[in-house]
């Protein structure tokens, strides 16, 4: 039975879990090398991992895959939004700019990536670049001093490129 | 003062303590006690709830508050139980756990024995200062054995422990901080998950998180039906419990009154399941002695634990050709009741028949709907199953005075029982039961020390050898389905010399079994349980299975002789590979 609708290679799986021997105590590592291939953690990969390793179970694979802010359980869009919401960012208007983005994306509180799968939405506690405050990233691109039409402009334009394609 | 002797001082009182592992329980010892919702004595300390706090003075006049749970003791401390400090502490937790809590006391399955609505009461909360929530999360109704319900939940961690020490960790913490939820994988339903149904999650939570699945109300409509003819049996460790509810000590046998309270309360015939333990015995003997002999799929499982047998089906699916086909005690009477009852009562018609069993455990709830257990007619052999506490309500809400009520016997034909059958009970009772008929079977003669000690004892793991005249015989012996992974991999790996494996998933056997009376706080009950169905077995008339009369009379008149074709027809059954039907099968 299939709990996501990724289609998983387990034979990938299968090497991560020998890379790491199938202990348990290199679960974390497990589970970013899973995230790393799929940018998030499908269902069915951490109940195989729960089943795989010794002394792990599928719900104690979950309960440290919801523990850790650093794993996603949902899919990420072709387009990481990351918003840096720490302090410097907060106080210059991070807020703002995140609502902004809600907006255009139609991504309601809770929701996280948009309903064609182009975009998702998170927020982060510091970038390192609060120089540059408030800052947004995409994918790998940071973009400095965002304002609400600013980040309009940007996601318009990414809009258009996805359009023409 | 000798080194192994030490002493330390609860409320100014000198107290002796060796090898307890924590300071709650030497203050148990000295007759004292803290409340707490997560210690468990058979379960490892985890210090979740903070409500067992106490203050500690040490030889340098240092004092500290710390959790009695997780403390170990030493020598020379002061120890202050209520102190203004911990006292307000307590009250603190207890106040801050129902602003989260679902506040619906009256209608909940636990009220009257949920621990926080006690020690609420004790601590005289009679003001919550935080709002109620009005977010409630769905109620998980699916599983035939166990109600979750999360809005109930204090996260205190006993059933997480209890799942991952006793079986295999079913039950997590998920999330964290606020949100913080124990369920299964990613919130699945119990009855699509790997959950077997043990009931030990519901027997450690001190709230209604998690409650055993009550078909009483059902039960009653049928009863007080008078078109229905409702039959009941009971299982052995039900006798030595059910006492508990009413007063009496743990370990008491109430066999006879269960039975007078069972014919009070409005079920027409009343049977003992003991007595299919020892059809069980003369099937399962029968079948152990034919596969030494040709060697085929030893070690032979048991296969009395619907817990354990559905473990096997969904983890090891490739190994159920080891269980024994026999049905458990329970499916066997099932079809005895079904099939014989009719020709012997003659107001009773295959169509009024309504058959329940009384059972220690959660899991012979669902063992009743396996589909191996349907009729021609669409129809469970068994229609409902009730445990032990969910009887003991039926006998209290029928104003039955139970401790006073005067005993009667069981009905016939399917009454009488032996020591080998009430011993089924307790983890090695099938073992022992079984050693006493085999040997009968494989020597021709009786064997004459009936009880083989090392077979005894609700420790997990017994192995035991066995000489019938020249036959030589290894048996194992464990309980916790932890144990029994271990066994499977032994021999997987090749490396396992026996040829009998007796499991059972709850610890200790069906004595502690999930549906019991609850008894959280005191380990010792499980030991007196297994001590009363020991002293049914000497001081019966019988103490093998073979030599009841009644057993004897229904192989003569019915099913001919053990393994017979009417007796597989009716006693035995299959496995099925449950694997594919739940997620842990991703990626096979």
């Amino acid at each position: 039975m299939s709990g996501s609708n990724t289609a998983i290679d387990f034979r990938a799986i299968d090497k991560i879990l020998e890379k790491y021997e199938y202990k348990k105590s290199y679960l974390i590592a497990m589970l970013q090398a899973v995230q790393e291939i799929y940018k998030y953690l499908p269902e069915d990969a951490m109940t195989y991992i729960g089943e795989k390793v010794d002394e792990l179970s599928p719900a104690t694979v979950y309960g440290v895959a919801t523990f850790y802010a650093q794993f996603s359980l949902e899919p990420k869009g072709k387009y990481e939004i990351k918003v840096c919401d720490g302090t410097a960012c907060h106080v210059r208007g991070s807020m703002p700019v995140l609502n902004a983005i809600r907006n255009k994306l139609d991504l309601k509180e809770g929701k996280l990536t948009s309903d064609d799968g182009l975009f998702s939405l998170e927020t982060v506690s510091c970038l390192g670049a609060c120089g540059l405050a408030p800052v947004v990233m995409i994918n790998d691109k940071v973009h400095p001093q965002m304002t609400s039409d600013a980040i309009s402009i940007i996601l318009d334009t990414l809009l258009s490129e996805e359009r023409g394609q | 003062m000798t080194e192994d002797k030490k002493s330390l001082f609860i409320e100014g009182k000198e107290v002796e303590f060796t090898n307890e592992p924590n300071l709650l329980e030497v203050i148990r010892k000295a007759g004292m006690n803290v409340p707490t919702f997560c210690y468990r004595p058979d379960l490892t300390s985890f210090g979740a709830c903070r409500m067992c706090v106490v203050e500690v003075e040490y030889p340098n006049g240092r004092k500290m508050i710390n959790s009695s749970c997780t403390m170990p003791p030493e020598a020379g401390i002061k120890v202050k139980l209520n102190t203004e400090k911990t006292r307000r502490i307590r009250k603190t937790v207890l106040q801050l756990l129902l602003a989260n809590h679902d506040r619906k006391c009256l209608t909940c399955e636990r009220s009257g024995n949920c621990e926080l609505q006690q020690y609420a009461e004790e601590y005289g909360i009679t003001d919550i200062p935080y709002a109620e929530k009005d977010d409630f999360l769905p109620v998980d109704h699916s599983s035939p054995s166990i109600v979750r319900d999360a809005n109930k939940c204090i996260l205190c961690g006993a059933c997480v422990r209890a799942c991952s020490e006793y079986q295999h960790s079913v039950l997590g913490f998920a999330n964290r901080g606020s949100k913080t939820l124990v369920q299964p994988m990613n919130g699945k339903p119990l009855a699509n998950s790997e959950c077997v149904n043990c009931g030990q999650c519901a027997a450690v939570c001190p709230t209604g998180a998690l409650t055993i699945n009550s078909q009483i109300e059902k039960v009653w409509k049928e009863i007080t039906n008078p078109e229905k003819k409702v039959v009941v049996q009971f299982a052995p460790s039900v006798r030595v419990a059910i006492g508990e509810m009413f007063g009496l000590e743990p370990g008491v046998n109430s066999t006879e009154k269960i039975n007078a309270a069972l014919r009070a309360i409005g079920f027409d015939l009343v049977f003992d399941t003991n007595f299919s333990a020892d059809l069980t015995i003369m099937e399962e003997a029968a079948e152990f002695v034919e596969r030494v002999k040709s060697g085929k799929n030893l070690p032979l499982f048991t296969s009395c634990c619907p817990a354990w047998v559905r473990y096997l089906e969904l983890e090891h699916p490739d190994m159920k050709e080891h269980l024994s086909t026999c049905k458990s005690p329970q499916g066997m009477m099932g079809a005895i009741i079904r099939e014989y009852v009719p020709k012997y009562y003659e107001d009773i018609t295959p169509e009024n028949l309504v058959s329940v069993s009384i059972m220690p455990c959660t899991a012979k709830k669902y063992e009743a709907t396996r589909e191996q257990f349907k009729m021609e007619n669409g129809k469970q052999e068994i229609d409902y199953v009730l445990t032990t506490q969910e009887l003991g309500k039926m006998i209290k809400s029928a104003g039955i005075d139970f401790k006073n009520i005067e005993g009667q016997p069981a009905d016939t034909p399917f009454g009488k029982y032996t020591g080998a059958g009430t011993i089924f009970g307790v983890s090695g009772g099938v073992a022992e039961a079984a050693a006493r008929t085999a040997y009968n079977m494989v020597t021709g003669e009786e064997l004459k020390d009936v009880v083989i000690n090392d077979m005894r004892g609700t420790h997990r793991v017994k192995t035991v050898e066995l000489d019938l005249k020249g036959t030589k015989i290894k048996v194992k012996i464990v309980n916790t389905l932890k144990e029994a992974e271990k066994c499977l991999r032994e021999i997987k790996e090749g490396k396992a010399d026996y040829q009998l494996l007796e499991v059972m998933a709850c610890p200790g056997g069906c004595i502690n079994g999930g549906g019991q009376p609850l008894s959280h706080n005191d380990s010792n009950i499980k030991e007196e349980r297994a001590q009363g169905l020991y002293t049914d077995d000497a001081t019966g008339q019988w103490r093998k299975s073979h030599e009841n009369p009644e057993i004897i009379d229904l192989y003569k008149n019915h099913l001919e002789k053990p393994n017979s074709h009417k007796a597989h027809e009716l006693l035995h059954t299959s496995y099925s590979d449950k694997r594919k039907d739940c997620y842990i099968s991703a990626g096979e």
